[in-house]
């Protein structure tokens, strides 16, 4: 505990330096002075794709914001002078200054866009690990930079309404008739509603992932994607706008007490054009920052081609097999991942390329790394599929993910035909919140918000492994005597249940330190009790977790099988013939855990479809998409080869198994 | 000695039951009971909308004022006048959705047809079935169950299609969403239960009257005339990304290439569009006269044949760019007329028949090789059947479309929906479901040309032709008889 409020001190100062230093490639600095030079060709990729998507979004704040002051001064009986107000407001220096102010403000959500976004969506399993994330220092910071924000945005929009909101001060007299300047509450309950809506959204956020970019699976190109969700965001806009107005007139009316003036009755506050302006002002800020982060998503996820070889040395570190193999940013293993799926369906040029020969030696290199990656990918999926089951299966129910440590000795007993792991790629388990996308962290555990801190280099990160032993996310404490332990001694404590509501409506406006500095004392004395809370798990999340990075186990599944099928009618050398039974076995073999899997509760049961959100929820049915994408690429094999398969060496029982297969009973 | 027992099934009429509740009728069974207005209202406004509020407000004008009563009937009247505006435009919208389903279903006379739609496995020998009492029936040769699927929002199916790489995903088009059953062929049970059903369904995205999987079984496309959005669904995660193009009013019918780089959708409208399915990309095609009805794409992917309604002649597009390979060269400037099938008479020993007219649906072999065309004919005049003429076709060096023969039933019964068998060994083999609601196979043995593409297998042995079962044997099958 004492540490991660050491590390909030550390972290705020960095930050600022951040801040200062706005798109900066910073993940350059993190790897090795020798990755650096590698890595910084594709870093410098998609961190300017985050600034065309920021430069996109300042490009369409104008219209926004004249579309915001149609709306805000709409007077239909006089529409002459509301349309030659507007024209003339829209050109006045105040517009200008409130474009340039929102330009400021875009330009840092969009930084914290891409200093906070993740591929791997971070799952709370418990209803601890989600007040973990929403206490985090770093997310701590993110909801002040966003209070602060809200409030730039709203002082935007009073002056832009003009009228009653103008000024923050107006003069008045006072009893004794001396001229005083008052405070307008008009423009102050606007500036607060601005710091409200600013820390829900931050709030929100955590709990619906909103930080996770996900991969469209229906490729469309950048603009018709974002026509296409353009109604989508107003929508959400609107809607999320007029329930945090909602709840901030509620806190407002207990809180600001304090005020002298008519908005603190209920009367007061329930005038309608007070409200309407509460409303469109909060959708205007909501909407400039949906729409960064919409644009930042379509940009970040864009379809990138790597080249599969390359015939200048100096540029084979960029090429397909080694960004796939490499120690990866886990957002461009994703790309490239993306990228071999689609070229194993689309490009017979780049097939080729893919079943070449090397030259000089006529080796496989191409083929061999691809298959090498994808098979360990899956090997490491089935290896947590496993030892997830055994630990429900010795303990009763649900726990959290067991380590690598664990997996090591499951790998070695269960390799009968699972292709064994190089000593180089190291177990990975689905990275937590505040991993962002950096280094490919060896032994990351889920639910481990520090240790993967980009700040901490991977040494550091090791070191620190052992000393954080007893904090509440870190798995290998997670032996069954502890975890049996866990159930009996807390069943029946309720302590936490009050902390389940979906904060949005609980959040008072107050001083966000006091709250902090009491929340820290609460959270200090659950952490003490560390392991234990955990096993209150959320329904089903497990499950989630357990899938949680599972997009790049459906591309690997997808460039093998199509590869595969490709091959026998495009592989002149037959180098995919070598690999196939071990292709074909750790298919099968994840195929049994799948299954097994599934039949566990709550790992069969689908989530809630939200669809008026711009929480992109995708992260929750991945394990059906990985089921359904498992035994398409299985037939898509058995189809392709037909009786042939029964020619490949495969154990008996995997051979009955690609019988039913063939016989398509499955 | 080779005998195929494909099932002849016989679903009379009669014994089938449509359902002709609706949600509405069965509203006026119940007693009515006083609720507050605001109960009502916020009734009418979950069943039916805003419209329903409207119309709630403006008819209980005794409890409101009568300023909110009387602007309500204005707002109403405003709404049906733009509604029925839109309809001007488009007149397919004021259809029922029955009979939209009816009017542009690829099935012939839709709404009195014992078999509503039929769909072939794309792998083995088992096919789904779907009729007029709403239930389908699953039949394989190699098992003695045939799994009845009945689910409560299965009403008006208007095609099924089996979901290719996969032994059990059944897709079904459906009044008012997409069913997605996962029939377990391993399975006993003759009644699967209804939670073996994804529910598919998108806000205004009903009646669903036409849909496609994906080749790779990656992809289900849907389409409905009411909804501009043509829908790709992501099955597994039950997510789907519509794409928008407003022209033509709405989407009727999917036809996905075979090798998986397009997809035709028509429009109620003179439009269809050509999907290109890397980036969902479309080209606009204008038809001079009517929408089109029916297409049907060539093995390669690289050649669509399509029909146009009001006109007697099939159509063909040549796609040439090779997937993958972005290319500025569009597909062709203009389609190309491949075939004449206006009326003309026949001497036959019972009399002469007038064949040909407008056309139904295409159907093409999974080789290639041969065309099915389901011609309408006239419900009016005797002599004039709908019939089912089939084209010896060739695609490569150049194509060819030769006249082969037709299929006709048993005296009195028409045809009213046909598709090939995807993978029959010996040749084509086209089913046809027929009026009196028997469904029937018609093979076609020839050796195919083609063959050598597969690869797999080798020439199939041609069987001579008393080695027919004896089910063929009714049939009238001009085989090989150029006209």
């Amino acid at each position: 505990m004492w540490q991660s409020v050491r590390k909030h001190c550390h972290f705020s100062c960095v930050l600022l330096i951040c801040l200062k230093s706005h798109m900066k490639p910073r993940k350059v600095k993190l790897v090795s002075v020798n990755t650096s030079v590698r890595l910084s060709y594709h870093n410098t990729g998609y961190n300017i794709k985050a600034a065309a998507s920021v430069a996109w979004a300042v490009l369409l704040l104008p219209p926004s914001i004249a579309v915001f002051v149609i709306i805000s001064r709409v007077s239909l009986l006089h529409p002459i002078q509301w349309i030659s107000e507007c024209v003339s407001l829209l050109t006045s220096a105040t517009a200008i200054f409130s474009f340039i102010l929102l330009c400021g403000v875009v330009l840092i959500v969009g930084f914290l866009n891409l200093e906070y976004y993740t591929v791997i969506p971070s799952i709370a399993c418990s209803k601890i690990a989600l007040l973990g994330q929403l206490l985090h220092p770093r997310q701590f910071v993110s909801s002040l930079v966003h209070c602060i924000l809200g409030v730039i945005v709203a002082w935007c929009c009073a002056v832009t309404i003009g009228g009653r909101y103008q000024t923050l001060g107006y003069p008045c007299t006072q009893a004794d008739g001396s001229p005083q300047l008052c405070l307008n509450e008009y423009q102050v309950i606007l500036l607060l509603a601005g710091a409200f809506v600013g820390y829900c959204h931050s709030v929100l956020g955590v709990i619906h992932n909103m930080n996770y970019v996900s991969f469209h699976t229906v490729q469309q190109y950048k603009y018709l994607r974002f026509k296409g969700s353009l109604p989508l965001v107003v929508k959400c806009s609107a809607i999320q706008a007029l329930y945090s107005v909602r709840n901030y007139l509620v806190v407002y009316f207990f809180l600001g007490k304090c005020s002298l003036h008519p908005l603190d009755t209920i009367a007061g506050l329930l005038d309608f054009s007070l409200l309407y302006h509460l409303w469109i002002s909060g959708t205007f800020l909501l909407f400039t920052w949906y729409i960064t982060l919409l644009l930042f998503r379509i940009f970040v996820t864009e379809v990138y081609s790597f080249p599969v070889q390359s015939s200048f040395t100096e540029d084979v570190h960029q090429c397909l097999p080694k960004v796939l193999t490499g120690q990866q940013p886990a957002i461009l293993k994703f790309l490239a991942l993306h990228d071999l799926a689609l070229l194993s369906q689309h490009s017979p040029s780049r097939r080729s390329e893919v079943f070449s020969l090397s030259q000089p030696g006529g080796h496989p290199h191409n083929w061999n790394a691809i298959s090498q990656e994808c098979l360990s990918l899956l090997a490491d999926l089935t290896q947590r599929l496993v030892a997830h089951h055994d630990t429900v299966a010795t303990n009763g129910r649900a726990k959290s993910l067991s380590t690598g440590s664990d997996k090591k000795s499951l790998s070695s007993e269960s390799t009968e035909d699972v292709m064994t792991p190089r000593p180089s790629v190291l177990i990975k388990t689905p990275a937590s919140v505040f991993l962002r996308s950096s280094v490919g962290s060896p032994l990351t555990v889920p639910f481990t918000p520090d240790l993967d801190s980009p700040f901490s280099s991977p040494a550091l990160r090791r070191l620190a492994g052992p000393v954080e032993q007893c904090s509440p996310w870190h798995g290998t404490v997670q032996s069954p005597h502890i975890m049996r332990r866990g159930p009996k001694l807390w069943s029946t404590s309720t302590g936490e249940r009050g902390l389940q509501n979906k904060t949005e409506h609980v959040i008072p406006i107050v001083d966000p330190c006091a709250i902090w500095a009491n929340e820290c004392q609460m959270f200090q004395i659950m952490t003490c009790n560390c392991s234990m809370l955990i096993s209150q798990l959320l329904p089903e999340a497990s499950s989630q977790a357990l899938f949680a990075d599972t997009q790049s186990h459906i591309w690997a599944l997808e460039g093998l099988s199509y590869l595969v099928k490709a091959s026998f009618s495009e592989d002149q050398f037959g180098v995919v013939q070598t690999t196939l039974p071990s292709i074909l076995s750790s298919m099968l073999v994840l195929q049994e855990a799948v299954d097994r899997h599934f039949k566990l509760p709550h790992a069969s049961s689908k989530p809630v479809r939200s669809t008026s959100s711009m929480e992109d929820s995708s992260y929750k049915t991945l394990r059906f998409a990985l089921r359904a994408t498992l035994k398409t690429a299985i037939y898509r094999i058995t189809t392709t080869f037909g009786e042939h398969l029964n020619a490949v060496q495969m154990s008996a029982e995997h051979q009955k198994r690609l019988q039913q297969f063939l016989e398509y009973k499955e | 000695m080779i005998i195929y027992h494909y099932q002849v099934l016989y679903f009379p009429r009669e014994s089938l039951k449509p359902h002709s509740r609706t949600e509405s009728s069965s509203k006026a069974a119940f007693l009515d009971h006083c609720e507050t207005l605001w109960m009502r209202s916020a009734a009418a406004w979950r069943d039916a909308g805003l419209t329903g509020l409207l119309n709630e407000i403006a008819n209980s004008s005794a409890e409101v004022p009568k300023w909110l009563s009387v602007s309500s009937g204005c707002v109403l009247a405003l709404l049906q006048r733009i509604s029925s505006f839109h309809g001007s435009l488009f007149p397919h919208l004021t259809l029922s959705s029955e009979d939209m389903i009816a009017e542009f279903s690829q099935v012939l006379k839709w709404s009195d047809c014992a078999v509503r739609a039929f769909a072939w496995h794309p792998h083995t020998d088992k096919f789904a079935v779907a009729l007029l009492d709403d239930s389908i029936k699953i039949y394989n040769p190699k098992s003695a169950t045939a799994p009845t699927l009945k689910h409560r929002l299965q009403r008006s199916v208007a095609a099924v299609q089996w979901k290719p790489l996969c032994a059990s995903a059944l897709a079904v088009a459906c009044q008012n969403c997409l069913l997605v059953w996962h029939v377990d062929p391993c399975s006993l049970s003759t009644r699967p239960s209804s939670g073996c059903a994804q529910v598919l369904s998108h806000p205004g995205h009903s009646p669903v009257t036409s849909i496609a999987w994906s080749p790779s079984g990656s992809f289900l496309v849907s389409a409905s005339p009411m909804d501009t959005n043509m829908m790709v669904w992501d099955v597994a995660a039950e997510s789907c990304v519509p794409l928008q193009r407003v022209g033509g009013g709405g989407v009727t019918f999917l036809s996905w290439s075979p090798d998986g780089s397009h997809v035709l959708a028509s429009t109620p409208a003179a439009l269809f569009r050509v999907w290109e399915t890397r980036m969902w990309t479309c080209e606009r095609w204008p038809c001079l006269k009517g929408r089109c009805q029916s297409g049907c794409w060539s093995p390669d992917g690289s050649r669509l044949l399509f029909t146009v309604q009001g006109e007697t002649v099939i159509y063909a597009l040549t796609f040439t760019d090779t997937p993958g390979i972005p290319s500025n060269t569009k597909g062709p400037k203009a389609a190309a007329v491949v075939a004449d099938l206006s009326e003309t008479t026949f001497n036959t020993p019972g009399g002469d028949i007038v064949v040909g007219g407008e056309i139904q649906s295409l159907a093409w072999d999974p080789r290639g090789e041969r065309l099915a065309v389901l011609l309408k004919g006239d419900p009016q005049a005797r002599d004039r059947p709908a019939m089912i003429a089939v084209f010896k076709t060739r695609t490569s060096p150049i194509f060819e479309l030769l006249p082969c023969g037709f299929v006709q039933g048993e005296p009195g019964t028409e045809p009213r929906l046909m598709q090939f068998h995807p993978n029959f060994q010996h040749g084509a083999l086209l089913t046809v479901c027929w009026s009196n609601g028997r469904i029937t196979h018609v093979p076609f043995y020839f050796l195919s040309a083609g063959m050598a593409r597969h690869g797999l297998g080798g020439s199939p042995p041609q069987p001579r032709p008393e080695e027919r079962p004896a089910d063929y044997i009714n049939q009238t099958l001009y085989t090989e008889l150029t006209t």
